[in-house]
């Protein structure tokens, strides 16, 4: 007789923790009553607390209240609504690739399965199978690619020397790019740099792009929330829409309508001619089906209501240019308060940056010192959440900012070399 | 300009204190995107304005015309528009980047899903008679999707109170707690023990898909035996987690039931170790469950050949109206000690169709073990969909954590199984009243949501035509779509293209 009380998966290892996702976790694990989550990228309130939107409580209630609502299976390529609502946010309502029927928009499980869809079509469909995805980028980036079948391959991007954009590393790297290949580009407000390029710049990429035949493969998590004005976010998208080309866009309202948990986002593929775009979509049922059948049914409903109520489009327009706000400034406030207290270095990088996220400049070293004195957690790259930080919370010494005194401690408890 | 170097401790000369870690701390010169106001945003205006300030560098682009079409195009075009000043328009964009051609022409239109596809057509037509016995998806007597009575009372509870954020990976963890006692028993050991790794997931496809990936990563060389039929997107998940497909016999289509002899051959014969897709309750499409006794000797001999079994429950308490007796393969198997996979959904269970709320569990030798395969499950989840969506575990976590909620669920429950076998005995009464000459007792024999009739593709295609009826083309009904409204319509109609056969 076979044995079979031991397990098939006798031999697996335990995986690490998400690198992100962990810290979470580790975070929810300290009892500690002044603990600090800095960590994944989730936006809080003043009082440190979640926030969800008026206009999405609005339309929850219109959706609760309503008796006729069914809970049927939405078509695989998800809600009409919110797909053709989805498109115009990100491509501008008068966009003519939409009026021409050029674009296929699927609703997909926010940003992470609309990139893993379309990573998927592309493994399947397109010749190129190597995507160049910049350095640094989110960690989660290189293992969706790769396992929807694709190749990896980095391009120059943050330039740690200058603090910036490394402008002709990256087009160097995309010059050397094989003809076709994919490219990823983060819309605006860069994970984790918060470094975007200028108008200017974006515009020489097209053109590279444009004329080395390379495929642009957009994530937009934060349309509306770098700069507080939903059309100011999405102008690198529209300039690669607006020369004819083809592209993808990966959009997500996990941050811009603090829709996290309900996995709300969409795949555009924008296509030459209205005949592909209508085969390029059945083709995307293909690879959705097998994932998960269709996708949820809450959060788009959710979506749909508000962009297609113009009052509630603007409610929101306005806590969201609010919320963009309170970034900007906490990261004001952030720099005030280390510049008064005397912490070395040059801190005005937490002002340029743009987004939601800080890369501090602090090392791993530096980083778990945080966590282990101050309960403060942040990924171990040093990047954090700017709006983690309240504003009043206990601290150690008389300054009144818990989080400005860490800083200093940490940074000054290493030896300071300057060269 | 500032660049700071950190040294640990000089206390040890050890290698990572040798290597200086550098901070270099960042002046950004990058104008933010905000501050940035250009006069020509829109397409028709962009490139004009852009151009007009090139015209000199690329004039000599308009009498060399470039070979290989590129960015050049729209740029020559733009000069001449500008020296004309006639605007761009997107149609001269257009002419300009018709030279590119798409990347996407060779795509085929890819065949209409056998399942969704069915609903699809069945909307888009117009006839007052047409009936819809496609999807698997519960209507009540008047053909009308139903939500539950539990399930819009824990709307209301949830509703404008939780926050929306994140789940870990794994899901909601009372969520999960409450399914897995649902499948292993409210009072199950291995609950006891934290010896089942789980994970919530984008209900029965989701959990089914995650496995294979896990069983693609973690046992390689594995494969997976199906039965025949199937559900027709298990090949499809199978297929795209590049997990080799084998196939077992089930359904005994002279009987019009299981064939058994078949099974338990094809059980022997597949190599020692092999994995095994079993439906737990009222298999889809058939209809046709193994009996107890049957369960068991297919049990005995998987522990034989050291098998490995992974049930697909996307039915329980819809198939009997009682969720223990569904699940009673699953603890037959438990019983003899296989550690086994489940795939768990709410679609039907609890009408939670577009929620997309299920679970995905793995019994393991211990906890330490639990723990290691439920991170790895993570680990495929995230790069699919990060973390599974919120609204519908939290109805399932209200429901199942709330003692009267679920009673009022285990009624409901019931009764949509109830009216389900109560149509199954009224299609067949009908179709014999009619004097159909072929036997039918397979209707009131087969049991959960599916009738598998036994029509022919061509009869399926005559019962759409002429009668706008809707079903898959492998003869399966909904019984979940038959009412008293429309069985005799439905009847008739099967028996005309029937009696001839």
């Amino acid at each position: 007789m076979a044995d079979h009380s031991s397990s098939v998966f006798s031999q697996i290892a335990r995986a690490p923790e998400d690198p992100i996702l962990g810290v979470t976790v580790a975070y929810n694990k300290d009892s500690d009553t002044s603990k600090l989550n800095l960590g994944v990228g989730a936006y809080r309130t003043e009082e440190g607390k979640p926030l969800v939107l008026n206009v999405v409580r609005q339309a929850e209630q219109k959706l609760v209240n309503d008796p006729s609502r069914v809970k049927e299976y939405l078509p695989i390529v998800g809600l009409a609504d919110f797909n053709k609502g989805s498109a115009k946010l990100i491509f501008g309502a008068d966009s003519p690739a939409i009026q021409e029927n050029r674009v296929t928009t699927v609703q997909c499980l926010s940003g992470t399965g609309s990139l893993r869809v379309g990573g998927e079509f592309l493994a399947k469909h397109y010749y190129e199978k190597t995507v160049y995805i910049p350095s640094p980028t989110w960690g989660n980036h290189p293992k969706i690619f790769t396992l929807a079948g694709l190749s990896v391959k980095t391009y120059r991007y943050y330039d740690p020397a200058t603090r910036g954009l490394d402008f002709q590393g990256l087009l160097e790297d995309l010059g050397n790019a094989p003809t076709g290949a994919i490219v990823l580009l983060h819309a605006c407000a860069h994970n984790p740099t918060g470094v975007d390029p200028t108008l200017d710049q974006w515009e020489q990429i097209r053109k590279l792009m444009r004329s080395k035949g390379l495929l642009p493969f957009f994530d937009s998590a934060y349309q509306g929330f770098a700069s507080g004005s939903l059309d100011a976010d999405a102008q690198s998208v529209r300039m690669f829409v607006a020369d004819g080309g083809e592209c993808f866009a990966a959009q997500s309202y996990a941050k811009n309508m603090g829709l996290y948990g309900e996995r709300v986002g969409a795949l555009s593929i924008v296509c030459k001619t209205a005949d592909v775009a209508s085969r390029v979509e059945s083709q995307l049922k293909l690879v959705i089906r097998p994932m998960y059948s269709s996708p949820p049914l809450h959060g788009a409903s959710i979506v749909a209501t508000i962009l297609k109520d113009s009052n509630l489009y603007n409610e929101w327009t306005v806590e969201l240019k609010a919320m963009a706000d309170r970034i900007i400034s906490m990261r004001k406030q952030l720099l005030e308060a280390l510049q008064a207290r005397g912490t070395p270095g040059d801190w005005t990088h937490i002002i340029k940056q743009i987004g939601m996220f800080t890369f501090t400049g602090l090392n791993a070293e530096q980083v778990a010192f945080m966590t282990r004195e101050y309960h403060i957690y942040m990924t171990s790259d040093g990047l954090e959440n700017q709006h983690g930080w309240s504003k009043f919370k206990d601290c150690t010494s008389s300054c009144g900012c818990y989080a400005c005194c860490c800083y200093p401690c940490c940074v000054n408890k290493h030896v300071l070399l300057e060269t | 300009m500032f660049r700071f170097a950190f040294k640990k401790k000089k206390k040890k000369c050890t290698k990572e204190n040798k290597s200086i870690k550098r901070i270099a701390l960042s002046l950004y010169l990058r104008i933010p995107i905000s501050s940035v106001s250009h006069p020509h945003q829109n397409s028709v205006g962009y490139l004009f304005h852009r151009t007009t300030h090139h015209t000199h560098s690329l004039q000599t682009d308009l009498c060399n015309p470039p070979k290989t079409p590129s960015i050049f195009n729209l740029q020559s075009m733009a000069i001449r528009a500008a020296l004309t000043r006639r605007p761009i328009t997107s149609s001269t964009l257009q002419a300009a980047s018709r030279s590119i051609s798409s990347w996407w022409k060779n795509v085929e239109p890819a065949p209409k899903d056998p399942i969704l596809g069915v609903t699809e057509a069945f909307l888009a037509d117009t006839s007052p008679h047409k009936v819809n016995v496609g999807v698997g998806a519960y209507r009540d007597d008047n053909g009308k999707p139903v939500v539950l009575e539990c399930v819009r009372e824990a709307e209301r509870r949830v509703a404008g109170n939780l926050n929306m954020e994140y789940l870990p990976m794994g899901g909601c963890n009372n969520m999960v707690e409450e399914t897995l006692k649902l499948a292993y028993g409210e009072h199950s050991d291995l609950i006891k023990d934290k010896r089942i790794a789980a994970i919530q997931a984008l209900s029965g496809t989701g959990a089914c898909r995650i496995f294979a990936d896990f069983q693609k990563r973690f046992s390689p060389d594995s494969q997976i035996y199906i039965p025949v039929p199937t559900w027709s997107n298990h090949h499809n998940i199978w297929r795209d987690a590049n997990v080799p497909q084998r196939t077992f016999h089930y359904y005994h289509p002279e009987s019009k039931g299981l064939d058994f002899a078949s099974l338990m051959d094809d059980v022997k014969n597949a190599p020692n170790g092999s994995f095994f897709l079993l439906h737990a309750c009222a298999h889809n499409p058939t209809g046709v469950d193994p009996t107890v006794e049957q369960w068991k000797e297919i049990s005995y001999q998987f522990k034989v050949k050291g098998h490995f079994a992974f049930f697909d429950m996307a039915y329980q308490g819809f198939a009997s109206g009682d969720p223990e007796r569904d699940a009673k393969s699953i603890r037959i198997f438990l019983e003899d000690g296989h550690l086994i996979g489940c795939s768990q959904s709410y679609a039907k269970n609890m009408g939670l169709y577009g929620q997309r709320v299920g679970c995905l569990s793995l019994v393991c030798e211990d906890e330490k073990q639990a723990v290691a395969v439920k991170s790895q499950l993570q680990q495929l989840a995230r790069p699919m969909y990060s973390n599974p969506p919120v609204h519908g575990a939290l109805i399932v976590s209200t429901i199942l954590s709330d003692p009267d909620l679920k009673q009022l669920w285990l009624k409901e429950v019931k009764g949509m199984a109830d009216r389900i076998i109560g149509m199954r005995t009224s299609l067949r009464e009908n179709i014999e009243k009619l004097g159909s000459p072929l036997s039918w007792e397979h209707i009131t024999n087969q049991i959960g949501m599916f009738c598998y009739s036994g029509m022919t593709p061509e009869q399926v295609d005559r019962l759409t035509k002429e009668f706008h009826i809707y079903m898959t083309r492998n003869g399966r009904i909904s019984m979940a779509g038959v009412t008293s409204g429309n069985v005799e319509y439905l009847a008739k109609a099967i028996h005309e293209v029937t009696k001839a056969a």
